[in-house]
């Protein structure tokens, strides 16, 4: 398990990383918390001839909490999960990370490095869609913003050019009426979801769930918006009920992946039994 | 006076542990030693493949590449040999080479061996080796690979087939089977374990020219066994020519018992290049190259009457043994699993017959339990299936059809010497009481009416440790290939300083302590001053190893014998410094004096000074309180014991929750309750990962889908449920100790616990088994098809 040989640079601004992935091209990865891609590299799936370490940009390593909670891209899983200020902010977000893989990957594994790979068992892309998240990536023409809708397009890979950085990532706050969460079943060696399910809800003046934003991910190629559930529960007073009735079209219309922890069928199942609990969840939250 | 504390029985703290766990170490991968060179091996991608042609002349030429070999380069030395040929293997004994040539039987079978200046450039290289290979046929399951047109392996095995074993009764079971009034068959799969020790394995070799010596650091359980295999029948040279040096060695659950190929192409690659070479396997080499475990398919029945006495056991396996025969692979389903097929109970006609079958995949030996814990689990199973179908309670089965201690020793007719004690029911009563029997079926009656599914496994299980003796386990008999006795030297210095050598080969068993609390003991001296040394073939008595749970009963009382005849000797030089008459000497905490005058004593100190400058010593007596022993015991020891489990079954999901786990184990004396304990979990973790987490899987490719540790689920600790453990203790008449070995017991008592009560929380949906490992998806079929 000894990867193929490299070149290895650690920028320490995003200009300068931006410029090395430039100057290499194709040749080139940048390098997070190295969880994804070490491992790659050590069996050889992957020959990368430069690598380019961005856990060493300061500036791409923050947690802040204002009017959003914005996350640097070189941020890792471990400084958002014990960060008091995003876990009442936006505790789904901290729940979800505090979920992946176990404490070695999560003092290592970046939020950049998780959506940039876009695995499809990951969890984050589920919550950065059911939030609405916007991503923010500077490449050689600047910086821009891509919608967490738009970032996924099939397995490993995203909307995201060879040349472009994550810099942030910026998650909604949940106010009072608003609630969210997200219910994974483990791959038992990995721990990576065989399925998991965000759920965010906004609740009306009127009680009922005035907006809704379901995902899901681990069950197929790449991390999905739920529409039919979010429709079917959009406009209910949330109740057990409307629950089972969104929970049924969950997954319908979607991919699915097979491998030795769990098949397509026993997905299909599970992506139902984890939109319910995590619809439930998101909803008695909101309701406070 | 001072008052002496006994060792025995304390749960001292491993003296082994804080240099492992502060990092001071000193594992394989840590040497280092002058101009060593580091070898990386080429393995084949198919699994089974003819092998055209290997061109090798690009990786040659990679700068720092020293040397290239293939199979065709190492025909001046023997395949590794198979020491335990039971079940009648003689003429398909089919082992591996140092590097095959020709053919590849296994996808990670090596074929070709790089030698660079270091494992980076070694590693580099064989991406530039160019292998014509032309694929054939593979079968991977060991039932398919006897049916007709599957792909053969070796010429010398038809069918695959590497041998077919049987004991037992075939025509009283036969007999018990047609007049029965009940019988229940099921198919019970016991699924392929990778063993998964923290460090993987590999040697270093040194080739000294002047002398013509090796020295090999091995990452061995038996390097007093390595030494006489690969000298002896591997490279043909004189046993004194290899030195083997175990450093610590990272565990080894029985796969770094045996004699791999590493350990030959290190050898003779050192001694072709007058360099020493170095080969550590990275994890997906020990994943798809070192051995297996299990890897059973059992066809089984059982008879009984309606009433709840077990009268027959009826057992057909087929062993799935790999590609090669492994150094000890075919005693492992055959004398270690089909003798004790029956268990605790008293059955009258039992028969089981085994097929060991070739197959293109990683050889199958021991793994922790080996053999008991796949006997253990099919018997346990079928008698939890017997309850259900009469409708007794399967507490109350176990119960009526136990081997009572009256009947001890006990033969149970299955071939092996006589269970040499057992109490079984205390054991099972303590654990039930434990458990809360009673309450707990009320509350899973309570629970399943509000669609909460709990289940209670009860597993009573009784296994082998300390298996001897040489005459009954050798050639003649189970076919192992040597004896099976343990030795044991110990010196008092002139200093009173003890040190004992032994030829048992600890690694995480903490033999160190142990040994060092019974020398302690017995000879009446400090616990800190007593020294073990092991694992270094130079210094240490010739020795099996440790494994098998045979260090305590086997080495440990072969260390206690040895401490007896240094105390006798110790009276004699006494009687002598006081001028007394030998007869009248006692000899107790640590002195020797005459009896009924204590005040006037000799301390072990003062008589070791006198044995040792020997300036006075009695008429014939020699200089040094040196004593060995060679012990082979007459027969096995039986530990046994009853494991509970609880769990909760989700039924929208099918995840199993483990609620409670108490284990109830009697493992003879303890010496060290904590270790014993220690062991226990260890033990019963293993147990649990194979029956929720752990598979094997090749598909039909033969390649291993379970290939590297994101895919093969070993548990961590947040998987695993608090264990509640406690002892009966019924000592061994088989050692004067009373010892029996705790090393295996919680892996072989533990699976169908839990897979039992997996099965009693599904009853409600009318499942009666289900195979390992009990994952989410597995259940959730369960209940699905019901
Ligand atoms: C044992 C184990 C268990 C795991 N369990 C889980 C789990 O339960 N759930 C889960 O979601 N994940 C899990 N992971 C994966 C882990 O979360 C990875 O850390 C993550 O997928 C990648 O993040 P990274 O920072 O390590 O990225 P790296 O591995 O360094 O890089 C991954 C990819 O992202 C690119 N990249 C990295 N940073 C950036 C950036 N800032 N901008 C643009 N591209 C970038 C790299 O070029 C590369 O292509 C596990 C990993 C391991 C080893």
């Amino acid at each position: 398990m000894i990867p193929g040989e490299f070149q290895y640079f650690a920028p320490t601004t995003v200009d300068e990383a931006v410029s090395l992935l430039q100057q290499h091209g194709e040749d080139a990865k940048l390098l997070g918390g190295g969880h994804s891609l070490l491992p790659a590299m050590k069996l050889r799936l992957t020959t990368p001839a430069v690598l380019i370490d961005v856990t060493k940009i300061s500036d791409i390593k923050g947690v802040s909490v204002n009017g959003s909670v914005t996350v640097g891209g070189g941020a890792t899983y471990h400084a958002v999960a014990s960060n008091d200020a995003v876990r009442s902010a936006c505790g789904v977000l901290a729940d979800c990370v505090a979920q992946i893989g176990d404490t070695q990957v999560r003092n290592r594994g970046t939020i950049g490095g998780s959506l940039a790979h876009a695995d499809p068992a990951a969890d984050l892309p589920a919550v950065a869609l059911a939030l609405g998240a916007t991503i923010t990536a500077q490449g050689p023409g600047g910086a821009r913003t891509i919608n967490a809708d738009d970032m996924f397009v099939e397995m490993l890979t995203t909307a995201l050019e060879p040349n472009e950085i994550i810099t942030s990532v910026s998650f909604p706050r949940l106010g009072a009426g608003a609630g969210a969460a997200y219910e994974k079943m483990r791959q038992p060696a990995s721990r990576y979801a065989i399925v998991g399910v965000a759920a965010y809800v906004k609740l009306g003046s009127d009680g009922n769930v005035a907006e809704a934003r379901v995902a899901v991910t681990g069950a197929g190629p790449k991390a999905t918006r739920q529409d039919a559930t979010e429709a079917a529960i959009t406009g209910t007073n949330g109740d057990d009920a409307a629950i089972a009735a969104a929970t049924d079209k969950a997954g319908e219309d979607m991919d699915y992946l097979g491998d030795i922890h769990a098949s397509e069928e026993y997905r299909r199942a599970m992506v139902k039994v984890y939109t319910k609990r995590a619809l439930a969840k998101a909803i008695a939250q909101a309701r406070g | 006076m001072t008052t002496v504390t006994k060792m025995v029985g304390q749960s001292l703290k491993r003296r082994e542990d804080p240099k492992l766990i502060t990092g001071k170490g000193n594992f394989l991968d840590d040497i280092k030693l002058q101009g060593m060179s580091h070898a990386a091996i080429l393995r084949s991608p198919y699994a089974h493949a003819k092998i055209n042609s290997i061109d090798t002349s690009k990786a040659k030429a990679l700068p720092g590449v020293i040397a290239i070999f293939t199979g065709d380069d190492m025909m001046d030395i023997n395949p590794l040999p198979c020491a335990w040929q039971a079940g009648r293997v003689q003429n398909n004994a089919n082992t591996p080479r140092a590097l095959s040539a020709g053919k590849a039987l296994y996808a990670g079978d090596g074929i070709a061996m790089v030698v660079a200046e270091n494992r980076y450039i070694a590693r580099d290289a064989l991406d530039l080796i160019e292998v014509d290979y032309e694929p054939l046929p593979v079968v991977v399951d060991a039932k398919k690979a006897t049916e007709a047109g599957a792909p053969q392996l070796h010429e010398n095995a038809p069918n695959n087939i590497c041998m077919t074993w049987d004991c037992g009764h075939k025509d009283a079971t036969d007999a018990a089977f047609s007049s029965a009034e009940v019988t229940v068959k099921e198919q019970i799969i016991n699924q392929r374990l990778i063993p998964t020790p923290m460090e993987t394995r590999g040697a270093l070799a040194r080739y000294d020219e002047a002398t013509g010596e090796f020295t090999v650091w091995m990452t061995s359980q038996a390097p007093h066994v390595m030494r006489l295999l690969l000298t002896a029948f591997v490279f043909g040279i004189p046993e004194t020519k290899l030195r083997c040096i175990s450093p610590n060695v990272g565990g080894g659950f029985g796969q770094k018992i045996f004699c791999y190929a590493d350990m030959a192409f290190t050898m003779w690659a050192a001694r072709k290049l007058g360099r020493p070479v170095k080969f550590v396997e990275d994890r997906s080499e020990n994943y798809r190259s070192s051995t297996h475990g299990r890897d059973h398919i059992t066809d089984v029945e059982i008879a009984g009457t309606k009433d709840g006495t077990i009268t027959g056991l009826r057992i057909e396996t087929w062993a799935n043994l790999g590609a090669y025969l492994s150094t000890i692979a075919p005693g492992i389903p055959t004398t270690l699993y089909g003798r004790i097929a029956t268990g605790v109970y008293k059955i009258p006609a039992a028969y089981c017959k085994v097929h060991g079958v070739y197959t293109n995949t990683a050889m199958v030996d021991a793994y922790r339990g080996a053999g008991r814990p796949e006997a253990s689990y099919l018997i346990e199973r079928m008698v939890d299936r017997f309850a259900a179908e009469i409708g007794m309670d399967p507490a109350e089965v176990r119960r009526k059809n136990f081997i009572q201690p009256s009947d001890f020793p006990y033969d149970n007719g299955m071939g092996l010497l006589p269970y040499d004690s057992g109490n079984y029911e205390p054991a099972l009563d303590r654990a039930l009481a434990m458990v809360g029997y009673a309450d707990f079926r009320n509350e899973q009656a309570e629970a399943r009416k509000q669609g909460k599914y709990l289940g209670l496994g009860i597993s009573s299980y009784v296994e082998i440790c300390g298996v001897a003796p040489s005459a009954w386990i050798g050639l003649p008999g189970e076919g192992w290939g040597a004896g099976l006795w343990e030795s044991a030297n110990i010196r008092v210095h002139l200093t009173g300083q003890v040190v004992v050598t032994t030829g048992s080969l600890p690694h995480g068993q903490g033999v160190e302590t142990t040994f060092a609390q019974i020398v302690a003991d017995e000879l009446g001296v400090p616990y800190e001053s007593v020294l073990i040394e092991h694992s270094d073939t130079a210094g240490t008595p010739f020795g099996y190893g440790t494994y098998g749970s045979r260090s305590l009963a086997v080495g440990g009382t072969a260390l206690y014998k040895s401490v007896a005849k240094v105390k006798e000797k110790a009276k004699k030089i006494a009687a002598h410094m006081l001028e007394a008459n030998p007869a009248d000497i006692e000899y107790a905490d640590g002195k020797a004096y005459v009896k009924g005058s204590p005040d006037q004593a000799k301390t072990l100190g003062e008589i070791a000074l006198q044995a040792s400058v020997a300036y006075s010593l009695p008429e014939g007596v020699e200089p040094f309180l040196d004593e060995t022993t060679y012990y082979d015991p007459p027969n096995c020891t039986f530990p046994f014991g009853t494991h509970i489990a609880i769990v909760e079954v989700d039924g929208a999901t099918g995840m199993v929750a483990i609620k409670r786990y108490v284990g109830v184990d009697d493992v003879g004396n303890p010496i060290n309750p904590l270790i014993i304990d220690g062991q226990l979990h260890g033990g019963i973790a293993q147990g649990i990962a194979q029956a929720l987490y752990e598979h094997g899987v090749y598909d039909e490719n033969g390649q291993l889908v379970s290939g590297t540790l994101m895919d093969y689920a070993v548990p961590n600790a947040a998987m695993l449920p608090n264990y509640e453990l406690d002892r009966t203790v019924t000592p061994s008449p088989v050692n004067p100790m009373g010892v029996k070995g705790a090393g295996e017991a919680g892996t072989i008592g533990s699976a169908q616990a839990i897979m039992n009560a997996v099965i009693d929380a599904l009853a409600p949906f009318g499942v009666k088994h289900l195979q390992m490992p009990a994952t989410a998806e597995r259940v959730w079929r369960a209940m699905q098809s019901h």
